[in-house]
């Protein structure tokens, strides 16, 4: 096969790599030529909307991202926040979706192995998992192929890697059979003093290729992601990766070896656009130049081009700037793990991108423009159409029981334990609160007290009815599952899932969803340390919900001193926190409308963040303090779906009063946010109504009892426990043997 | 008692291995990389969990035919003890130092969860800490657990008090014949099982049901 570099540039073969001809004028602008073919490909890879954030940048800049705490804000492989004692937790969550839509389990697998690398690249060893699945209506002919793919292949890498999984997200709704969203978030620990990054430093240094070979996989994959799909779309497989977690777990402990040798400078994963997107990240960081000599890259196949070998997204794959005199030391750690080393170029003083290939320049580019110049788009935007609120008289009826058992039993409501049993949980022993809960819970190895606690968040229906408050209750969530835990939450990634941004309404659902988002972590000092943006995620011209997963993490000092959803003993106290008056009424957009009555109507609840704030305080403080003995957070099914997990949990049951001669349906199934069930014993609740109520400022009615094995909600017939069981842990594994749509 | 943990690529588990050693016995296990080509002098030697070379070809497959097998396979039959958990199990078959094979889970999917186990067997090494016929907690998680061996195979080992953990109370995870977790060559010094005693060690766990097995073999005589 011959490769030729100076191929015509049509038209054709711009739109092609996902460039606007505009765009492409830019280039020539740029470097005052026509572009090489090889050069194309790279402003292709480099200039798409999954590397150069081209519509978002605008926006996502007016997120908080400084605090106390953050080391390293967005910008690197991942974020970085102080945990105290020397260490930092390294963490981001990143979208694989385009790719899990084509392939679910490759595609899944190497989310998680991507997310995972970008963790370890910064020299944290990776100690939780997370991942936040949506898929299409259950009924779709495609949907359950997708889950069993997508949860086969996050487990098969995850498990074999070796990081447990503490939690996550499983979510249907038919706006995403067309595209399924598949966020991977992972973190690790490290020293403080022990941080790697990716900005390049001297001149004439080694550039390194370590890890697996390059192929032809996923060439074009950031391209790919990078437009909206349509029926072509199986033709896009090629396009996916695949992954390999025994190179993966290899490439873990050389690079964490490696990194004690003092050997690193600078170091990049390669995940999009792989060789190109490392390379001129490490040099235009440094204000460095690169030239890479492509006939020193490991190759998995013969004859591949330089183009190929540019936009290769072959994986377990990374970069560094070495010490050269620490060059052989770090060949010896590759070599003891049996994998490739390889010096493949230099940094210069000339601020170039210098391809050669087989004797000949194939690319000779501006590298700082490469990332500098890119396009940035203030796109037109329209502010989303907010619905109207549902009428006080609106509410369909159910008798309490059945809707509770109806909802426990179904798509979204039921038990993930289908799910979460095929990852693994226990794997580093160090899991304190395993999936199931309101967060999930690791101890700080080598720590007497501290713990770690993570969650992931959004409600996908409020963000399509108001994307502001969507975007401010997804944040206000997460923060308020890890207070449950008793953990003071310290930051967050984001991932925002999102349609075409060139329709002025998805601009505006963006737009909205950021302010929302900005806001709430500016009221709740939640900074964001790092994110990913995950665009036309479209079908045929159909977007998907607005889905701007947080994923957060909590610092609790004394594990000791925790809280979990379960019932903690018969005959104590269950507190409301945080409640409105007559409880919670707020029935606009909840599951009990969408799953029962398939009603999508109503504005979403409001999330009032100074109320979020002053009850997840008191909240925190009863559980450090040994007060609290179980607390949930209320959410999707309000009281009465927060009630059966509790007692679910524990085995035990409860006895909860009604409201005189209100409606029971807004009360036990109203969604109204900053909400908390707390349990104390009888003495506690004394002194807690005596000593702190009076002061808290926070209505907090005494609404019930635990004790029993059943759930008595109000009037209501008492269910037992073994059978909001029965009904909880059906649906999933009923779906999956194609016994139910 | 001195133990040493084996070290293949792709192991995972070797970690949690390590510190349940560490915090029962009172001394940090010798790592023994597979390329060593020799053990030290130790009284147990130990094949953790994961995924030694990926699983590629078969669980256990390739490890079990690593040089360093055949050091472990002359120190079994000197009378060392050794434990294989999980997928160290899947490599004592593979290598025949434990008899039958282990199977891809009748589910076809990773099982990561708690279960019932019988102890069978409380007169060797390793079970000693148990009473015959206690009934224990454990987790599992592996991919690959679903123990078989043909039937003249199975009549042996049964036969020999060659099984030493069973799944109980209905919480067979995988579809093990005879509901078989974990077994022990002829001589009793070689023990292969699927669960995780070393993730139920201590209260941060949940429980400690995986303790008594570990703290059996601290007084072994050296």
């Amino acid at each position: 096969m011959t490769f030729d570099n100076h191929l015509a540039i049509t038209p054709q073969l711009v739109a092609d790599h996902g460039l606007k001809p505009d765009e492409y004028d830019k280039i020539i602008q740029l470097i005052g030529r026509t572009p090489t073919y090889t050069e194309l490909g790279i402003f292709s890879a480099m200039w798409n909307e999954h590397c150069s954030y081209k519509s978002s940048k605008k926006w996502l800049k007016t997120l908080p991202t400084t605090g106390p705490r953050v080391i390293q804000g967005p910008g690197e492989n991942a974020g970085v926040v102080d945990i105290g004692d020397g260490q930092a937790l390294v963490f981001k969550m990143e979208s694989h979706n385009h790719p899990s839509f084509i392939e679910p389990y490759q595609g899944a697998a190497t989310g998680v192995g991507g997310i995972l690398r970008d963790v370890f690249t910064m020299g944290a060893r990776p100690v939780a998992a997370m991942n936040a699945l949506r898929f299409g209506d259950p009924s779709h002919e495609k949907t359950r192929h997708l889950v069993s793919g997508v949860v086969a292949g996050v487990g098969g890498y995850g498990n074999s890697f070796g990081v447990p999984t503490v939690g996550g997200e499983v979510e249907f709704d038919e706006r995403y059979s067309g595209n399924i969203l598949v966020n991977a978030f992972a973190a690790g620990l490290a020293d403080t003093d022990k941080i790697f990054y990716s900005k390049a430093e001297g001149v004439g240094q080694p550039v390194v290729y370590l890890g697996a070979k390059t192929g032809r996989d996923g060439v074009g994959g950031a391209t790919m992601a990078s437009a909206e799909f349509g029926d072509d779309i199986e033709e896009k497989r090629p396009t996916v990766q695949v992954g390999d977690p025994f190179t993966e777990k290899r490439l873990l402990e050389a690079c964490l070896e490696l990194m004690q040798t003092g050997a690193v400078i600078a170091i990049q994963d390669m995940g999009a656009a792989g060789l190109t997107c490392s390379a001129v990240e490490m040099g235009a960081k440094g204000d460095l130049g690169i030239e890479l000599d492509l006939d020193m890259v490991p190759v998995r196949e013969d004859a591949m081009t330089p183009y190929e070998m540019m936009l290769s997204e072959s994986q377990e794959r990374m970069l560094m700037v070495l010490h050269p005199e620490k060059e052989a030391a770090a060949r010896a750690v590759f070599e003891k793990w049996e994998l490739d080393f390889a010096t493949v170029g230099k940094t210069t003083n000339d601020l170039r991108f210098r391809v050669l290939w087989k004797g000949e320049t194939v690319a000779d580019l501006p590298i700082k423009d490469l990332g500098d110049e890119a396009p940035e788009y203030d796109r037109p935007w329209v502010a989303p159409k907010v619905p109207a609120p549902l009428a006080s008289d609106d509410i369909p009826q159910m008798d309490v029981a059945d809707a509770l058992l109806r909802l426990l039993d179904s798509a979204n409501s039921s038990s993930r334990r289908w799910v979460y049993e095929q990852y693994d949980t226990l794997i580093q022993g160090n899991g304190l609160q395993l999936p199931g809960g309101d967060a999930g819970v690791i101890r700080v190895e080598g720590h007497p007290t501290k713990a770690l606690a993570f969650s992931s968040d959004v409600t996908p229906r409020y963000c399509e009815a108001d994307a502001y408050e969507g975007g401010k209750q997804a944040v206000a969530e997460c923060w308020r599952n890890l207070t449950a835990t008793g953990a003071e939450p310290i930051a967050l990634t984001d991932n925002l899932n999102f349609g075409n941004p060139e329709r002025p309404e998805i601009m505006g659902q963006f737009v909205h969803a950021i302010k929302g988002i900005g806001e709430a972590c500016r009221a709740l000092e939640f900074p964001i340390v790092s994110g990913n943006v995950s665009l036309y995620n479209e079908t045929n011209g159909r977007g998907i919900l607005p889905t701007p997963t947080i994923g957060g993490v909590g610092l609790i000092p004394d594990a000791s001193k925790m809280a979990r959803i379960g019932f903690a003993a018969p005959d104590e106290a269950i507190v409301l926190f945080g409640a409105p008056d007559w409880w919670g009424t707020h029935l606009g957009q909840s599951i009990y409308l969408r799953d029962i009555f398939d009603r999508r109507d109503g504005t979403p609840p409001k999330v009032d963040l100074a109320h979020e704030k002053k009850v997840g305080d008191l909240v925190r403080i009863l559980i450090r303090d040994g007060v609290a003995t179980a607390v949930h957070d209320l959410s999707s099914g309000g009281l009465a779906l927060g009630l059966a997990e509790m007692a679910m949990a524990s085995g035990i049951g409860a006895t909860v009063n009604q409201l005189d001669g209100g409606d029971p349906i807004p009360q036990f199934f109203g969604e109204d946010q900053g909400r908390y069930l707390v349990t104390m014993s009888r003495d506690n609740l004394e002194r807690f109504y005596e000593e702190v109520y009076p002061y808290a400022g926070v209505f907090a009615p005494w609404i019930g009892v635990t004790g029993g094995t059943s759930l008595k909600l109000g009037e209501a017939r008492p269910v037992e426990i073994t059978e909001l069981k029965t009904a909880y842990e059906s649906w999933f594994p009923n779906y999956m043997k194609g016994e139910v749509a | 008692m001195k133990a040493a943990v084996v070290l293949f690529p792709g192991l995972n588990r070797d970690r949690d291995m390590i510190a349940a050693l560490t915090k029962i016995t009172g001394e940090t296990p010798a790592l023994v990389w597979h390329k060593d080509g020799d053990i030290p002098n130790v009284d147990l030697i130990v094949i953790p969990g994961g995924f030694s070379y990926g699983d590629y070809l078969r669980a256990g497959a390739i490890a079990a035919r690593s040089p360093l097998m055949q050091v472990i396979r002359e120190r079994a039959a000197a009378g060392v003890r050794v434990l294989g958990v999980c997928n160290g199990f899947q490599i004592l078959t593979e290598a025949q130092l434990l008899p039958g094979v282990l199977m891809r889970n009748a589910s076809l999917r990773f099982v990561c969860r708690e279960v019932k186990l019988e102890v069978v067997n409380a007169a060797t090494d390793f079970t000693r800490g148990y009473t015959q016929g206690q009934i224990i907690r454990c987790p599992v998680a592996h991919h690959d657990g679903n123990y078989f061996a043909d039937a003249e195979t199975l009549a042996t080992i049964e036969g020999n008090g060659q099984v030493a953990f069973r799944y109980a109370q209905g919480t067979n995870p995988n579809g093990a014949i005879n509901d078989i977790a974990g077994i022990l060559n002829t001589k009793k010094n070689v023990l292969g099982l699927m669960p995780h005693p070393e993730n139920l060690i201590e209260a941060a766990h949940g429980g400690s049901d995986g303790r008594a097995l570990f703290e059996a073999l601290t007084t072994l005589a050296a």
